[in-house]
């Protein structure tokens, strides 16, 4: 039995040296410094390792050196391979599945069809509108219809492809007009199989008004106008570990499943009923997992493996192939926008109106929340009077779409950045200080009616990341051609290259909103082992490379004074740790880890008071001992846990928030923002159309930099997935179907495409969260894209208004060219 | 599925008679690729990685002859000299991983049309020679008969890789390539260019744009013509912007490129045209400096 994945064994051994050095923090020259105030917890921090400092993450090396344990390399002894037949078609009615002959192939165990689930046959995150094996109707290419279980994954490949299966192919829907014309074009699903609030093929809509709306009369305020049409394309999370499990059949009828996720209560609450279990029969425990993105909040390979190990009483285990991967998550939301901006002369916008069109695909998953988003924060960090907004997710015969980070926000950034930029040149602004002019701040409120009651520095971030020093110009006369666009395919040595220079910003919340109590759990132990106080972390918290079980050794040692801290395999026997996504697992698990350990340490102090009649006031936990600021250092703690263990579990809630109103989008609906800031200076070969970035920046607030060498990296690694989706990064589907599913075509940035990112970190605390600190994951994969576009721009002259930005866009064809 | 190992070169011949459809594995870059795809399940697999000639290379001043084998970042780093055009090619090729397990004769056999090495060898000149065996003795094929088809080359079903013989270069060649990224791309299209003095020749080659690897013969015979007529390989006088407009138009011409996910059509034709201006202005201002320092 090998499921752990080492990384859960061992946070916060490291040196935690240098994070700082050249991150740029707020504790850099020159510009004013805005601190969160020193509290407590800082004074009397003992250890380097706690919140604030950098110790490196236990996983880091291990993946570096190739010895990480990932979800994909589980085995277990007498273990069958899981393997599904996909659809070819995206569209299609099935006739019949015959599955005789794969069942006679030597080695297989089990074929299975929906008529083999012993419970419900549909699940879905937010809608259950999915059927975890197809039934009659397939409504996306790759959907799985059946599985195999055999003793090898050949076998298992050879027994799926003797399935037979007679479809009856059906024009797919997948265009919106299509899709908004079922009339025409036919249902992606039945309106009496619609679980939810949908109609026609829109699986999900938000209408948001505020201020008077958009009128004629409102128009009519506006000196200036632009309006236009934008596109973006379907990005995936392209994690490099691909979907896999290990689902092992326990005598007590239920089953524990290894497993790479990104929320494990909810894998489970959604896979129980299928499994015709009750939850407590299913145990989930963490594995190795190699990156998610979003792309694992959706269940892939969970059920199925679960169905096969109950069938076949084996222990089974299912990997993804690269292209399986590829259809077996969802991707980011492809979106059509439509904006339009008045203004005054003077820059000061007097209304917004947008139609944001999300194509879904076939399933619901994350739709709901993305046009949440996309509603909310679709008119970006910007004070607007007045605004309409109507949002839409449709059903197609496309891809599933879901959660992919800075969902709803990424595709609106895009649209509302291109706007301010467009709007700027109208006025012969520059176009930061318009956005300066425009940059919402704290007190001032959404168009959701939402007041924003923590800082909210837009204009501050922009005014540094315009004040950082740009890179020097190329030097066309010592060329090194890795630095120029094409590198090494030596296509320019100088030739063609304009250089220009973009900015934006972007705003994203944080942790679930509209309602949701997306509470963490977190269980904490202090105990003497070896002749030293140890705390003990546990929670359902997926690690997914965010560096979470790093944070939450800080917090222990932080908050409980001691150096050693073991984190606990997460698994489903604490509570929820809610899902890793959302910019939110800090903040709501790091939180509950908070409050726990703060549990544990009134705990200790009260035991301490009741053996040792202490009077002050001012005890807490530094060192290994109780300390008081007056009378000093008081017991060892070693000596007064004893034998004692203290062990403690506590939730963490975040404030309560409430649907938006389905017509007119009001409703204090988001936990938190945060906001990021970017420039990008980009080379483009502009005969050739290629595009070299130079340099991205970013400044973000962050509240409080738990660990700042993580929070650069979150900053860093968001940034470059923006890159990819400014660029290169494009699922390609025609007529449903997708075209490029490897790496070999769907591109992300390499390391030569990477460029420097510095980064600017601001803490200013959030009140209402712990630590005052602020989600980072997202926000600069909201902001960063539009910078890198606006920079071609610049250095093009073209509009742009489709992403990613392909080279004939720039040279041959030029769509939304005016 | 069979595995078969030949210690020496006469024993992979006879295996591959024996086998003719047993498929051959040099670096594996492509063949495992292929497999993990499904897209093959071959009867046989025949490992050359025993067989140690294949991965070495000679050169006796006018011809390299390069081993089926040898990994691009050994032709980066031992040939960059006798063969500029093909190292450049090289070079673009995937990643330091790929490059040292990929070759030549791998990039040969599957014959892509987006293989790199393509259209170096075909600017190389009509002169170079595909090195074929078979225990019924050695074809040299001329790298021009070589493509007859998408993913398809002349090989025999008996026939091996042996080596390609190159001529050592006598004067600039260049290589320039299109990806989507900087790096770790398969062409959208590519070109290949060198200027034979010595022949009073010049030497195309398009990949990525057509169904197989082709040369840009009406460009070629329109540069020598010009080259020849107006006295240039001689005076080493420019070029002119005519006539680099015009060959970057012929070699558009020679293109028949498809749009597909990598690309469209008219972009592969528009970017052949932009980089065949390029490799030539690069490969001639070269030149020039040459005979200048020779003069
Ligand atoms: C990540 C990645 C990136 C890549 N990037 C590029 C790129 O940028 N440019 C590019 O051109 N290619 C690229 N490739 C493809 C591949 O690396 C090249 O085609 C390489 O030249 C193949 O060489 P190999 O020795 O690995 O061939 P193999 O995979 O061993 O064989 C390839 C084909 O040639 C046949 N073959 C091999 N040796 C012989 C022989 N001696 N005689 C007869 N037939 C033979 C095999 O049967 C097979 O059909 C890439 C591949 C990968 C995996």
């Amino acid at each position: 039995m090998n499921a752990r994945t080492s990384a859960q064994n061992s946070a916060g051994t490291g040196a935690g040296t240098g994070a700082r050095t050249s991150t740029g923090t707020s504790t850099g020259t020159g510009a004013r410094t805005i601190q969160g105030q020193k509290n407590l917890q800082d004074i009397r921090q003992s250890s380097k390792d706690g919140i604030g400092g950098s110790p490196l993450r236990p996983d880091g090396t291990l993946k570096v050196r190739g010895e990480f344990a990932y979800s994909s390399d589980m085995w277990h002894e007498d273990m069958l391979w899981g393997m599904a037949l996909r659809s070819p078609h995206p569209r299609a009615n099935i006739l019949s599945v015959d599955i005789s002959e794969a069942l006679a192939v030597p080695g297989v165990y089990a074929v299975l069809t929906h008529e083999d689930i012993p419970g419900a046959k549909y699940y879905g995150l937010e809608i259950a509108d999915q059927p975890a094996l197809a039934i009659d109707r397939i409504r996306y290419h790759g959907e799985s219809i059946a599985l195999v279980a055999a003793d090898h994954p050949e076998t298992a490949r050879r027994a799926v492809k003797k399935i037979k299966v007679e479809y009856e192919v059906l024009t797919p829907i997948v265009t919106e007009e299509q899709c908004l014309d079922p009339e025409t074009y036919g249902y992606v699903h039945e309106p009496h199989e619609y679980k939810s609030h949908a109609y026609g093929n829109i699986c999900h809509e938000q209408k948001l008004v505020s201020g008077l709306g958009v009128t004629d009369e409102v128009r009519a305020l506006a000196d200036v106008v632009v309006s236009g049409t934008y596109e973006v394309g379907m990005q995936d999370q392209a994690f490099l570990g691909p979907e896999s499990g290990l689902a092992v059949p326990a005598e007590d009828g239920g089953i524990d499943l290894y497993i790479a996720t990104q929320w494990l209560h909810v894998d489970r609450q959604q896979m129980a009923p299928v499994l015709g279990l009750p939850e407590e029969k299913v145990r989930l425990t963490l594995a190795g997992v190699g990156g998610a993105f979003g792309g694992r909040e959706d269940l892939s390979m969970q059920i199925h493996a679960c169905l096969l190990a109950q069938r076949t009483g084996k222990p089974v285990k299912i990997v993804y192939s690269r292209d399986e991967s590829f259809f077996g998550h969802v991707h980011r939301h492809p979106a059509k926008m439509y904006y339009e901006h008045g203004a005054t002369r003077d820059g000061k916008l007097v209304y917004a109106d947008a139609r944001i069109v999300l194509d879904g695909g076939a399933y619901a998953s994350a739709s709901p929340a993305v046009v949440g988003n996309a509603a909310s924060l679709g008119h970006g960090p910007y004070v607007v009077p007045n605004v309409r907004m109507h949002a839409i997710a449709l059903y197609s015969n496309n891809p599933s779409c879901g959660a992919m980070r800075g969902f709803g926000a990424v595709q609106a950034a895009f649209g509302y950045e291109t706007q301010m930029d467009r709007l700027a040149a109208e006025l012969g602004m520059d176009p930061v200080e318009l956005r300066q002019l425009n940059a919402m701040q704290q007190g001032d409120l959404m168009p959701t009616g939402q007041e924003i009651d923590a800082p909210a520095p837009v204009a501050e971030l922009l005014r540094r990341v315009k004040d950082m020093p740009l890179p020097p110009p190329l030097d066309t006369d010592d060329l090194d051609v890795r630095l120029l666009p094409g590198a090494l395919s030596n296509t320019s040595h100088g030739e063609g290259i304009v250089r220009g220079v973009g900015y934006s910003v972007g705003i994203k919340n944080v942790g679930f909103s509209e309602g949701f109590d997306d509470y963490s759990t977190a269980r904490v132990r202090l105990e003497v082992i070896g002749g030293e106080p140890v705390a003990m972390v546990h929670t359902a918290m997926a690690e997914v490379g965010q560096g979470g079980v790093t944070v939450h050794a800080q917090i222990a040692r932080t908050e409980l004074g001691v150096e050693q801290v073991t984190i606990h395999p997460a698994n489903t026997e604490v509570g929820s740790a809610g899902s890793t996504s959302a910019s939110r697992q800090t903040y709501m698990t790091g939180g509950a880890v908070k409050l726990a350990a703060e549990a544990v340490k009134r705990e200790l102090i009260e035991k301490g008071r009741r053996r040792y009649g202490w009077t002050q006031q001012d005890l807490t936990l530094a060192g290994g001992k109780v300390v008081s600021e007056s009378a000093g250092a008081l017991v060892s703690m070693v000596d007064l846990l004893g034998e004692d263990a203290i062990d403690l579990t506590r939730e963490h809630h975040h404030r309560p928030t409430v649907p938006f109103d389905k017509e007119t989008g009001q409703g204090f609906g988001h936990v938190q923002y945060t906001f990021c800031a970017n420039r990008a200076v980009v080379d483009v070969d502009v005969e050739l159309g290629l595009v070299k970035v130079v340099e991205l920046t970013a400044v973000q607030d962050v509240g409080k930099a738990l660990n700042p060498l993580s929070v650069v990296g979150q900053i860093q690694g968001g940034c470059t997935q923006a890159l990819g989706l400014a660029v290169m990064e494009e699922i390609i589907v025609r007529d449903g179907k997708v075209r490029n599913a490897s790496f070999t075509d769907y591109l992300i940035p390499t390391i030569l495409d990477t460029p420097p990112i510095p980064v600017e970190i601001l803490e200013l605390p959030d009140p209402h969260a712990p630590y005052g600190l602020r989600g980072v994951g997202e926000a600069p994969t909201v902001s960063a894209t539009p910078s890198i576009v606006a920079a071609i721009r610049n250095a093009t002259g073209l509009a742009l208004r489709r992403i990613p930005v392909r080279p004939e866009h720039l040279t041959t064809e030029r769509p939304g060219e005016l | 599925m069979e595995f078969l190992r030949p210690a020496t070169w006469d024993e992979a011949l006879a295996a591959k008679a024996e086998h003719p459809t047993a498929l051959p594995i040099s670096g594996g870059t492509d063949v495992m690729v292929e497999m993990n795809f499904d897209v093959h399940r071959p009867p046989a697999i025949l490992d050359l990685n025993r067989v140690t000639e294949l991965t070495e290379w000679s050169n006796d001043g006018e011809v390299v002859r390069l081993g089926a084998a040898v990994p691009y970042s050994r032709i980066i780093d031992e040939l960059s000299g006798p063969l500029p055009g093909l190292a450049l090619a090289a070079h673009t090729v995937g990643s330091p991983q790929i490059r040292n397990r990929g070759g030549v004769g791998g990039n040969l056999g599957a014959a892509s049309p987006a293989g790199d090495s393509h259209p170096a060898l075909l600017a190389a000149g009509r002169d170079v020679l595909v090195e074929a065996a078979s225990v019924r003795g050695t074809r040299l094929i001329p790298i021009d008969d070589f493509y007859v088809g998408v993913k398809r080359n002349c090989l025999e079903p008996d026939e091996l890789i042996r080596a390609v013989r190159i001529p050592v270069a006598d004067g600039p060649q260049q290589f320039s390539k299109i990806g989507t990224r900087n790096a770790m791309v398969i062409a959208v299209c590519a070109f290949g260019f060198a200027l034979h003095p010595r022949s009073g020749t010049v030497g195309t080659g398009i990949g990525s744009a057509a169904p197989t690897p082709r040369r840009a013969v009406e460009a070629e015979e329109y540069l020598r013509d010009v080259l020849a007529e107006r006295g240039l390989w001689e005076s080493g006088e420019l070029l002119g912007a005519e006539v680099i407009q015009r060959f970057g138009e012929l070699v558009k011409a020679a293109a028949s490129p498809i749009d597909d996910v990598r690309g469209t059509a008219d972009y592969r034709r528009h970017a052949l045209a932009v980089m065949a201006r390029r490799t030539l202005t690069w490969t001639w201002n070269d030149y020039r400096k040459q005979i200048r320092s020779a003069a």
